[in-house]
Formats: C-alpha cells, sequence, structure tokens
C-alpha cells in the first residue's frame, strides 16, 4: 500500500526549487519521447531551449518572446493574485477578446482620423471590457453564489461567438470583398501599438506587463490588500477574523484579472495581431493558467514562467520546421511541464509511505 | 550599438538565404491542422510530398503544422524566410495579412497564399472552385435523401463556404424540389468534437445527408454509428468510410499547381498571379462514386461532371434568384468572378440568414 503523508513543514528551498527540477524532468521524458519518434534527443532540446535564444537567428526570436510572453504575463499576474486568494478565474481567454474588441472597437469607430488620444483611450476601453466581462462572474458569485469557475469558463465562449459575430458584421473591413475580419489596425497609425524601439519587440503590452509585475510585487509584500489576498488564501477562517471583507476581494481579484486580460488583448488586436477575426484568441487565456502555477503565483516567477512557456512556443516551432517534429510532440512536451510541476508539488508537501498492509 | 548589431545580422541573414537559392530549392509550407488531418491539411501535405518527388534531391521541403491564424503564423513564415526558404505556401484562409507582413520585409521571397485576395509582387493567391465540386455532390445529395433534409456542417461564413452551399442547394433543389438544407456552423477549420456535435445535432433534426466544409472525418464517423447517413469526403477521399456512408468526395489535388510554382522558381519564371482552377484543370476531383449510389444517379452525376470540366455547363446558371427574392441571374446568364469571390448571400430557397 501507498500512503501519501503531509510533511509537516514543507522545505522552503525544495519549493522553490521543484519549478527548475521539473523543466529539468521534463526535459528527460521530452527527450525519451523525442527519441522514441526517432528524432536526436539532444538536438531537439536544444533547438527548443538554445536556438530561440543563442542560435543564429537569435536576433529575430529574442524579441519574439516578448512578443509572445507579454500577453501570458500580463494575463498570469491578473489570474495569480485571485488564485492566491483562492478566487478561481478561469475565464482569462473571455476577458482577452472582449478587452481586444472594445480596443478595436474604439480604434474603428474613429478611424480614419488621426489624434493622439486614440491609443489613451483603446487602452481604456480595454482594461474596461476585460474588467466588465470578469464582473459578471464577479456579481454572480456575490449576490447568488454562482461557482466562479464556471461562469467564467463559459463566459469564454459566449466571448468566442462574440467575436465570431464582430468578425463577421459589425467590424467587418468594408474593403474586404465580403471576407471576415476587421480593418488592419497596423494600418491605422493612431491605433497601431508599434513596437517602442524597432527590432526589439517590446511593444506598450510588454511594458505593461512588466509594470504589473512590479505594482503585483509591491502590492502583495508592502500593502495590506495583498497581505489580506494572502491571509484569504493561507488561513480563510482568520481572514474573516480579521475583517477582511469576502465580496470585496472577490470583486477586486476578478476585476483585476478582467481588466489586465483586457489590456492584453487589445495590445495584441491593436499590435502583433492587427485585426479582429474569428480565430483572434490563441489560448493566451488559458495558457496563462499554466504560467500563473509554473511562476509560482509570485510575480517575479510568473515573469520567468511567462518567458519560458514563450520559448516552448517559440523554440517548438523551430524544432517543428527544422526537425520535422509533429506540433503533437511539441504539445505533449508542454504539458509535461505542468504535470511534472504538479506532482512534485504534491511530493514537496507530501511524502510517500510505504505502509505495512494492516499495520494501519 | 544593439540596434546596430541586429541590422548587420539581419543583413547576415539575408545574405544568407540568397547563397542558399544557389543549391538546392527551399519550399516551406504553413498548415492549419495537423498533417494527419485526412482532410484539408493532409491534402497540401499530399501535394508536397509530391513536390519532393518531382524534383528530387534539387528540392529541400521544411512545414509547420497546426498553426494558429495570426501572429503566430508571421512567426512561423519570418522563421522559414530567415532559414532561406525560396517559396512559401500558405494554406489557411487566416495567414493573409500575415503573408503580406512577412513578404513585405523578404522581397526575394515568393509567397503563395491560398483561399485569399490579397497579391503583391512577391505574393501569389491560389483556391480551386470548390464549389465545381459541391453541384455534383448537391445531385446526388437531392436524390439520395428520404427524408428531403440534407445537414450541412459550414466552417466559417466565408465566401468560398457560401459559395458551396449556394452551389449545392441549386443542384439538389434541380432534382428534389423538396428537399431542405440545414446549416450549422463550426466556427473551425479542423474541431473532430466540434464536427462531431455538428452531425449528431444536424441528423437529430432529420437530416439523411451530411455535407461538411470542415477538415475531419468525424462527420463521417458520426454518420457510420447512425446507420443510414449518407456523407461526402471533404478535400480529401475519406476513402476509409467508403462505400458507405461516404458515397463521394471533394478533392483537392494540390500538386499539380504545387510542382508547377516551385518549378517557376527553380527557372526563374515565377510571377504575382491569381489562380483560380476547377474540375477541367484538375485542382477538383471527385472521388470515386460508390456502389451505394443507384447507377442512374450516378450517370448523371457524372455527366454534370463532364459538363463543368469541358466548359459547357457552369455551377451557377440563370434564372436564379437571391433568398430575398431579388432577381441575380437571368435565363442562361453565367455568374463572373468577381461576384463569386466575395458571395456573401443565399440563394431562394435556403432558409435561415448568413451569420452577420
Amino acid at each position: 500500500m501507498i500512503k501519501l503523508e503531509k510533511r509537516p513543514q514543507p522545505s522552503r528551498k525544495l519549493s522553490l526549487a521543484t519549478p527548475l527540477i521539473a523543466v529539468f524532468v521534463t526535459m528527460i521524458a521530452g527527450g525519451l519521447l523525442f527519441m522514441a519518434l526517432g528524432k536526436n534527443p539532444f538536438e531537439a532540446i536544444a533547438t527548443i531551449f538554445w536556438e530561440p535564444l543563442f542560435g543564429e537567428f537569435a536576433f529575430y526570436y529574442r524579441p519574439q518572446l516578448l512578443v509572445k510572453g507579454g500577453p501570458l504575463i500580463l494575463i498570469a499576474i491578473g489570474l495569480s493574485l485571485g488564485f492566491r486568494a483562492g478566487i478561481w478565474n478561469i475565464g482569462a481567454e473571455g476577458q482577452y477578446i472582449i478587452g481586444a474588441l472594445c480596443g478595436a472597437g474604439v480604434a474603428l469607430a474613429f478611424y480614419p482620423m488621426e489624434s493622439f488620444f486614440i491609443f489613451p483611450l483603446m487602452i481604456l476601453a480595454g482594461a474596461l471590457g476585460g474588467w466588465a466581462w470578469a464582473m459578471i462572474p464577479a456579481l454572480l458569485k456575490v449576490k447568488f453564489g454562482t461557482n466562479e469557475i464556471l461562469v467564467s469558463l463559459m463566459l469564454v465562449y459566449v466571448a468566442e461567438q462574440l467575436l465570431a459575430s464582430m468578425s463577421l458584421g459589425l467590424m467587418k473591413n468594408p474593403q474586404g470583398f465580403g471576407f471576415p475580419g476587421s480593418r488592419n489596425l497596423q494600418e491605422y497609425p493612431s491605433a497601431f501599438n508599434a513596437e517602442l524601439i524597432a527590432g526589439t519587440g517590446m511593444h506598450w503590452g510588454v511594458l505593461f506587463a512588466f509594470i504589473a509585475v512590479i505594482f503585483a510585487y509591491v502590492l502583495l509584500n508592502r500593502h495590506i490588500l495583498g497581505f489580506n489576498i494572502r491571509l484569504t488564501g493561507e488561513a480563510p477562517r482568520a481572514a474573516r477574523f480579521a475583517g477582511v471583507s469576502p465580496t470585496r476581494l472577490v470583486l477586486f481579484c476578478l476585476g483585476t484579472a478582467g481588466a489586465l486580460a483586457g489590456l492584453a488583448g487589445m495590445f495584441e488586436v491593436a499590435g502583433p495581431s492587427g485585426q479582429v477575426s474569428i480565430d483572434f484568441n490563441a489560448g493566451y487565456g488559458f495558457t496563462a493558467i499554466i504560467v500563473a502555477f509554473l511562476g509560482r503565483l509570485h510575480p517575479v516567477g510568473i515573469l520567468l514562467a511567462g518567458l519560458l512557456m514563450a520559448l516552448t512556443y517559440i523554440g517548438g516551432e523551430i524544432a517543428q520546421s527544422n526537425m520535422g517534429l509533429p506540433a503533437a510532440a511539441i504539445q505533449v512536451f508542454q504539458g509535461m511541464l505542468l504535470f511534472f510541476l504538479l506532482a512534485l508539488d504534491l511530493l514537496t508537501n507530501y511524502r510517500i509511505r510505504f505502509a505495512v498492509k494492516g499495520a494501519a | 550599438m544593439k540596434l546596430t548589431k541586429i541590422l548587420t545580422s539581419a543583413v547576415l541573414a539575408t545574405g544568407l538565404a540568397t547563397a542558399a537559392l544557389a543549391d538546392k530549392t527551399k519550399v516551406g509550407f504553413v498548415y492549419v491542422g495537423p498533417v494527419g488531418d485526412g482532410g484539408w491539411t493532409y491534402e497540401h501535405d499530399k501535394g508536397r510530398l509530391a513536390v519532393e518527388e518531382a524534383y528530387g534531391d534539387k528540392v529541400e521541403t521544411v512545414y509547420v503544422e497546426s498553426v494558429p491564424e495570426g501572429p503566430d503564423s508571421e512567426r512561423v513564415m519570418t522563421d522559414m524566410a530567415l532559414k532561406g526558404a525560396d517559396i512559401i505556401f500558405t494554406t489557411s484562409f487566416g495567414y493573409m495579412d500575415p503573408t503580406i507582413n512577412v513578404a513585405k520585409k523578404f522581397p526575394n521571397v515568393k509567397f503563395e497564399h491560398a483561399t485569399g485576395y490579397k497579391t503583391a509582387p512577391n505574393v501569389s493567391v491560389y483556391s480551386a472552385r470548390f464549389y465545381e465540386g459541391r453541384a455534383v455532390q448537391g445531385t446526388i445529395a437531392g436524390h439520395m435523401t428520404k427524408s428531403n433534409v440534407v445537414g450541412y456542417i459550414g466552417s466559417y461564413p466565408i465566401p468560398e463556404v457560401i459559395r458551396g452551399i449556394n452551389s449545392a442547394f441549386i443542384h439538389a433543389r434541380k432534382v428534389n424540389p423538396d428537399v431542405q438544407f440545414k446549416i450549422v456552423w463550426a466556427y473551425t477549420w479542423f474541431d473532430p468534437a466540434k464536427e462531431a456535435d455538428a452531425a449528431k445535432v444536424l441528423i437529430e433534426q432529420g437530416a439523411d445527408v451530411i455535407l461538411q466544409h470542415t477538415d475531419s472525418t468525424a462527420p463521417q464517423a458520426a454518420a457510420q454509428a447512425a446507420g443510414n447517413v449518407v456523407t461526402f469526403g471533404q478535400a480529401s477521399d475519406m476513402s476509409e468510410y467508403a462505400p458507405f456512408p461516404r458515397v463521394s468526395s471533394i478533392i483537392d489535388d494540390w500538386a499539380p499547381y504545387y510542382i508547377a510554382r516551385v518549378g517557376a522558381v527553380m527557372d526563374g519564371s515565377w510571377a504575382e498571379s491569381n489562380t483560380w482552377h476547377g474540375i477541367g484543370d484538375g485542382m477538383v476531383g471527385i472521388g470515386e462514386i460508390s456502389d451505394a449510389v443507384p447507377a442512374d444517379v450516378k450517370a448523371e452525376a457524372l455527366a454534370l461532371k463532364a459538363a463543368l470540366a469541358d466548359g459547357s455547363y457552369h455551377s451557377f446558371t440563370g434564372p436564379l434568384k437571391k433568398q430575398d427574392g431579388s432577381d441575380w441571374l437571368a435565363e442562361g446568364e453565367t455568374a463572373d468572378d468577381g461576384t463569386l469571390a466575395g458571395m456573401n448571400f443565399y440563394v431562394e430557397g435556403i432558409e435561415g440568414d448568413v451569420p452577420q
């Protein structure tokens, strides 16, 4: 019989090291997988982790890491606040879509006027849109005690339908010959979220992600609200005795997560993506959940985890085109990362006992 | 300082790209689904393999599958161009703007975008007249349905898909005035679970013929499970479901086009173009009509196919009215390519609205 026994005092060092160990174990298991597919495992791992950073074309991939990692970090930071307090917003993908729609909506409403205030207005609209979409599960939870996991997740599909409707109807490019998709905002200077310094991948969204990391860090470590969040997650009863209002906390956590996800969507639609289209959302909202946990729900951890996740995406594509690895193998590889992290987490907090039958 | 370094390396990379041109011609393919989807992407990949076979060690092909439409595809294309691809085929509608963006950055690399409408000096577009195949399908479907309800799984309400629905409907009505179409939009090109659900919903609503404009074989499996439902292979033959439920199919044959275009890059004759080929040019094929179809229906379908191939008949020949009852084509008039390319209306008799 195998029994799990809770460790009285989980090692802090081990807890910090688990993400690194998880990455290492993933490399080994992934290497075995690639070997089973008849590819050189060392070459595959090197392609995924080394090539984007130090390979021949790193000058192109490094900025792309920011482009791909930026939205992940921005969304994951928002999610982590709620996750710490035991408030589970699974619908960041939906909030991301709505933020993009609101941001793009503002831009398209002003088209073709050129003015400095359009972009700030878009930022505001994007944040508000995401916030409002997150307020639906928040208010339902506060007022009627509904489950925010289900409501926020279901609202993703509603948002996807809305996105499809917008790309086919209201926001469709009038010069697009009847094809779906909006005008390309990259060709609309006042609305274009261009790189701040050409060739660096650094656009406003990436900057906002970095700022969000700093703010979250200060909030969690220096502010009473951050203390309340942590307290609620770790000891809900104690939090209640301390006078923490669960209602306020739910509204704050879901609202912030929604606003940040909305911002991420807005920066994406105005920048790298450029247009509202039916397939605009590429799963950032869901991947950000992995990023949040991989980063231990810690702002700095999330920053690193977001970049690591972006690395596996970009490296994975390179491995596909260079070595002919199937896309599914890359996805399995990414999945392993979360799997091993959770498994190792369990081993950090519990120890395995081989109990003798009948002795217990 | 750093920027200069980046630029220098960029120039260096372009230099490498041109150097690679000297020996092997490198061909890149960007796929929207997995190569094993059994439909759309599978056929494009067959085209890629045909290129390899035709030119042997004079070409090198690379591909990336399941690439999301949007910024990710832009990165995949850039990656291929950086590594010295001479020509890149981007095989889904949603790759249109990314293709144009990347093409601007790499004027020496040729791009071929499937099913789009934006061209540039180094970007060509190509597509197939799938609607001709739909006409043949509609004819068979109209004869085969007993419940007079034909289910149609649409992917996205874009002109290409709407053309297919109209063409199939017109020809089904021609042979069976009582036939009705029920259309479900899946909003995906490839999602076996969604496609299977759509097929089940249609079957529950009484459809005994299912046409699909999505890429997986899931609807075929759903029809097989239901027992007495007729299906057609989409994009690929899907012959593993023959002779029943799959009674015929539309096959996209990209191989001749791909071989020709890669050849044009090799001999330097490549130029911007807009290709739209049908049954006559061999880009659209009709998969074998199985014995589950009565002989006279089969003969009728094959006669229609022959007429479409030699150009004596056009799938959209008047008199035809739009859904709202307004006149579209007069007696004997045929639709022009411009109208077809941007088609966003149903013809008279189809129920429901094109999603807006």
